[in-house]
């Protein structure tokens, strides 16, 4: 092969590698496009309005408002960020400033399992342990806002873990040990020192975590209840967004399975909305 | 409060927190098993669902699990390695980078019940593929392509500067560096990446229910339909036809799943030693 033949070569793998690259991209594009298309002449129809205003959905009747499913997936996910945040934080700021390189290489692949666990399982041991324990307990029928936020709350542990123990892990040394010599316990030190530096890497962890609380699907269906109302209480049944797709996407076809993606596409904006606010958030990790 | 009483406080609270994360974890665990190993058994294992699932094993949907995820990762792999490469040696850092980057993380972010609705429209309905192997592995290949992509990246990027720089001076092209020398290196941390996304469509529901189906034939071809384990699992569980079979079920998930991990783990543990 001649230097010419070599170079026409490599020209074209580059070519074809960077028309792989945009996989990724292209597949993103083909779902927002694939959503909004099956969607919008929906809410063309029906009015934008009537769709995310009203709370009166049934479907048979002609009926396509999802102001209580807006509401409901709201609440589970301030819900789950009260339950998973702290919780989430606690673990990471134990891994990263108060425990051994030994005990963190024990601890945090073990936390990672958490993700491993199909939503399916976490939804299922919520209907056999958490459901009962806050029907008697706290009364309500158990399958409620409650229960889905702290399922919710454990289900994005592994998310807000993991990112926001990578950006204390980047806070340089150097700061720990010059609040040290200053005579700092190791408390002060976290909370004056290496939780400022790390605020924003900490902000789009519980930014993400929420972005996987508002898209849990199969988990919410098992343990929210599902009943079509805005809740009043904590302890009154749910049903989000996702829950309302799932449910109801097997038997629904024209205008019915339209509003379902409709549904989705306000899901849609809701998940891209907070991935934005994340990215814009990772970007400051920059230290001052 | 005292520094020092703060201090106690503080880590009281941090340990109390990992403890309770721990706790979850090993109760899910150690539920799913003991109520699933006993049911477990060798026909259980290699008999077909029989009365929806109420008798018989799980053969069928252990083969469509499998099938499903070879289909997805058939695609998914080429797709993620080849972008991984593209932004680690063929181009700099820029413009053209940073969009394939924010579209990797928006794709992650992508709720799987979207992902599942547009498998779908497109696949099921659009293509005409119906709820089928295919159908399923391609959406499932979209939902693990961020992962594969993330973690090749990172393999290929700890693969030291050197090989590079000796591979040019020997004359080497470009292709050939990738080829004979990057992608050998970096192949532990490619495939952890790879075995965390089995690990994760393994337990996939969302995206699998409305793409594959809900079948419990034994899929052979491509445009054949199936049920996943997890699907499975979801039925039996949901639709209260059989607790045994639905822990017994959930047990083998949960089991592999412990061992896919486990193990990427142990590789990555390698992979990084070996680049000390």
């Amino acid at each position: 092969m001649s230097a010419a033949d070599i170079k026409r070569k490599e020209k074209l793998i580059q070519r074809i590698f960077l028309v792989v690259a945009f996989s990724s991209l292209f597949s993103l594009f083909l779902i927002a496009l694939f959503i909004f298309v099956e969607g919008l002449p929906m809410i063309w129809k029906v009015g934008l309005k009537d769709f995310l205003l009203s709370t009166r959905w049934s479907p048979t009747k002609g009926h396509f408002g999802i102001f209580a499913m807006i509401v409901s997936s709201f609440w589970v996910t301030i819900g789950a960020l009260l339950f998973g945040g702290p919780l989430g934080l606690m673990c990471s700021i134990f891994l990263v400033e108060f425990s051994s390189a030994r005990m963190r290489a024990v601890i945090k692949p073990a936390l990672e399992l958490l993700a491993g666990i199909p939503s399916v399982v976490y939804g299922f041991l919520g209907v056999v342990y958490l459901v009962p324990l806050v029907r008697d307990y706290l009364g309500g029928p158990g399958l409620s806002l409650l229960t889905s936020c702290i399922i919710l709350g454990i289900m994005i542990l592994p998310t807000v873990i993991s990112i926001s123990v990578d950006s204390l892990v980047a806070v340089p040394d150097s700061y720990r040990e010059a609040a040290f010599s200053l005579g700092a316990t190791r408390w002060q030190t976290t909370h004056m020192v290496t939780l400022h530096a790390a605020k924003s890497g900490i902000i789009t962890a519980l930014v993400l975590g929420m972005g996987r609380a508002v898209g849990e699907t199969m988990a919410v269906i098992m343990i929210a209840g599902n009943a079509l109302k805005i809740p009043l209480s904590p302890l009154d049944p749910i049903r989000t967004l996702t829950s309302n797709i799932a449910l109801e996407m097997g038997y629904a076809s024209g205008l019915h399975r339209q509003a379902l993606f409709a549904t989705g596409i306000v899901l849609f904006f809701f998940v891209m909305a907070l991935n934005m606010i994340a990215t814009l958030f990772a970007r400051r990790k920059v230290l001052k | 409060m005292t520094p020092r009483r703060a201090e106690h406080v503080a880590i009281g609270l941090m340990v109390s927190g990992a403890f309770l994360a721990l706790a979850i974890l090993f109760f899910i665990i150690a539920v799913i098993m003991i109520k699933g190993l006993p049911h477990i058994t060798a026909r259980f294992l290699l008999d077909n669902p029989m009365d929806m699932g109420r008798a018989g094993g799980i053969f069928s949907t252990i083969v469509s699990t499998v099938y499903l995820l070879v289909v997805s990762l058939v695609i998914a792999i080429p797709l993620g390695v080849g972008t991984a490469i593209y932004l680690t040696e063929y181009t700099e850092e820029g413009k053209i980078t940073k969009i394939v980057r924010f579209g990797t993380e928006c794709l992650a972010g992508v709720p799987s019940i979207i992902l599942g609705l547009f498998g779908f429209i497109l696949f099921v309905i659009k293509l005409g593929f119906g709820w089928s192997v295919l159908s399923g592995g391609i959406s499932l290949a979209i939902m693990i392509l961020p992962v594969i992509i993330r973690t090749s990246e990172e393999a290929i990027k700890s693969v030291p500067q050197a090989f590079r720089d000796v591979n040019e001076v020997l004359g080497g092209s470009k292709w050939q560096g990738v080829t004979r020398l990057v992608l050998p290196n970096a192949a532990p941390g490619i495939l952890t990446g790879v075995i965390l996304s089995v690990g994760r469509g393994i337990g996939e529901t969302a995206v699998v229910i409305f793409t594959l189906g809900t079948s419990l034939r034994t899929p052979f071809s491509i445009f054949d339909s199936g049920r996943s384990m997890a699907v499975h699992f979801y039925i039996l569980a949901r639709e209260g036809i059989s607790m045994d079979n639905a822990y017994a079920t959930a047990a083998v998930l949960v089991f592999s799943i412990l061992i896919i991990n486990i193990f990427s783990y142990y590789l990555m543990h390698k992979f990084v030693e070996a680049r000390r």
